[in-house]
């Protein structure tokens, strides 16, 4: 049996690496991104291999979906002239190598560079693991993961949030969202699937937000999967309240960083370090945490698909800004 | 082998026909809508027959109950998609196939 799953692993190994190569040296643009998506899946389940499934569910959802959605789009905006790489542009090392060269030498060599790696890697894992074992009752959750997420770094955490918000703010500088699925009426079948849909995709992301606690999952897999029942919803046909494009949206989108500095700033008031929660207080304070990020990062990605900062409220007829909704 | 590995390893062989003819129909079929049909009536076969293999691996009813659910969902998104996929081609003027 162990024969057959090291099979298995060499396997996703070559084909990730060829994967890598062919998105990379793709001379049509729209086939590098599906590629690149079908790369992002099989990633998720290399980390599903390597055991880390909170790493596998977060690329799935956000390495794959979410950014394959947005370079989509990007694509749709570019125009079919831009969309092949034909145009005088230099050949990229990757571009001059032969399959035989690749198949030949640097897919065995990354490969086994790899296998040495994961070697190493099951030597080493277990590192930091009986320290945050150890710490697991005094955190306010089950899994060791979200411990180290949202108490023992959630400074990293709050940063992260920051870098989203940032993100967000620099494509609403860059240009004003268009109508981006609206060139004619959706298709009657598509708004029975994105009712049908939504309020799925909103249980499942609840579902995946509370199993944070105990299991692999959490607020930026759910928030992940919101924001696809989001981008579903405009694709239905539905949008915004024009009443919801200014303040509203806005703290939406940055309540899930604000929740943070506000409880940093709580904890540092209460005479202890900045996010040292009080012990009895953990649990309450991580899921108020994880509740908001949820909301905010659903928010986010979602109007960063959106690809510009909303309409002024004056100007709102055409547009189509993300939906959102504070069922969660 | 109990009786539970064999039922599931005959399923999961059974499924692979399926998704080898979805593969090949994507690759070989002369036109889009037909290798869309290849491609969506084969997958949901064979995923089909991957959750009835893993439903004999469940632990419990919850566990059933989520592998049918994504079967479910996959079946519903699968066709959806084929449709927009056909219903963007159409309304770009891509041609049917025919034999001449």
């Amino acid at each position: 049996m162990i024969d057959l799953v090291l099979a298995f692993d060499l396997i996703l190994m070559t084909t990730l690496i060829s994967l890598a190569w062919l998105l990379l040296a793709s001379r049509d643009l729209f086939r590098a991104v599906v590629l690149f998506i079908a790369f992002g899946l099989l990633l998720a389940l290399a980390w599903t291999r390597l055991g880390a499934v909170d790493v596998a569910l977060a690329e799935a959802a956000i390495g794959a979906g979410i950014t394959g959605t947005l370079l989509l789009v990007g694509l749709g905006k570019l125009g079919s002239a831009e969309r092949c790489r034909r145009t005088p542009r230099p050949t990229t090392f990757l571009q001059r190598l032969t399959p035989a060269v690749l198949i030949g030498i640097i897919i065995p060599s990354v490969t086994i560079i790899l296998l040495l790696e994961l070697r190493q890697l099951q030597i080493v894992s277990s590192g930091q693991q009986g320290l945050v074992l150890s710490l697991l009752d005094i955190s306010g959750t089950d899994h060791p993961v979200t411990a180290v997420l949202l108490n023992f770094r959630a400074w990293d955490t709050l940063l992260e949030k920051g870098v989203l918000l940032l993100a967000l703010v620099s494509i609403w500088s860059l240009d004003q969202a268009r109508p981006l699925f609206h060139q004619e009426a959706p298709s009657p079948v598509l708004k029975g699937l994105s009712q049908l849909y939504l309020p799925i995709l909103v249980i499942v992301s609840g579902a995946l937000l509370w199993q944070g606690g105990y299991a692999p999952g959490g607020a930026f897999q759910a928030g992940a999967l919101l924001s696809a029942g989001i981008l579903l919803a405009i694709l239905g046909g539905r949008s915004l309240l024009p009443a919801w494009y200014g303040m509203p949206l806005r703290l939406l989108a940055g309540c899930g960083l604000l929740i943070f500095i506000l409880i940093a700033a709580a904890t540092l008031l209460a005479g202890n370090l900045p996010l040292q929660y009080p012990q009895e207080l953990a649990g309450a304070l991580i899921l108020l945490i994880e509740i908001v990020a949820t909301v905010s990062i659903a928010v986010i990605l979602a109007a960063a698909v959106a690809g510009g900062h909303p309409a002024e409220i004056s100007a709102t007829e055409q547009q189509q800004p993300p939906s959102s909704e504070g069922t969660s | 082998m109990t009786v539970t590995e064999i039922i599931t390893t005959m399923l999961l062989l059974a499924s692979l026909p399926f998704f080898l003819a979805g593969t090949l129909g994507l690759l070989r079929f002369p036109d889009l809508y037909c290798r869309l049909h290849a491609l969506t009536k084969a997958d949901n076969l064979g995923l089909g027959l991957v959750v009835l293999a893993l439903i004999f691996q469940a632990d419990n009813v919850q566990q059933i109950i989520r592998l049918l659910l994504t079967w479910l969902l996959v079946l519903i998104a699968g066709a959806t998609v084929a449709h927009l996929i056909a219903r963007k081609a159409r309304g770009d003027g891509h041609k049917h196939w025919s034999r001449q």
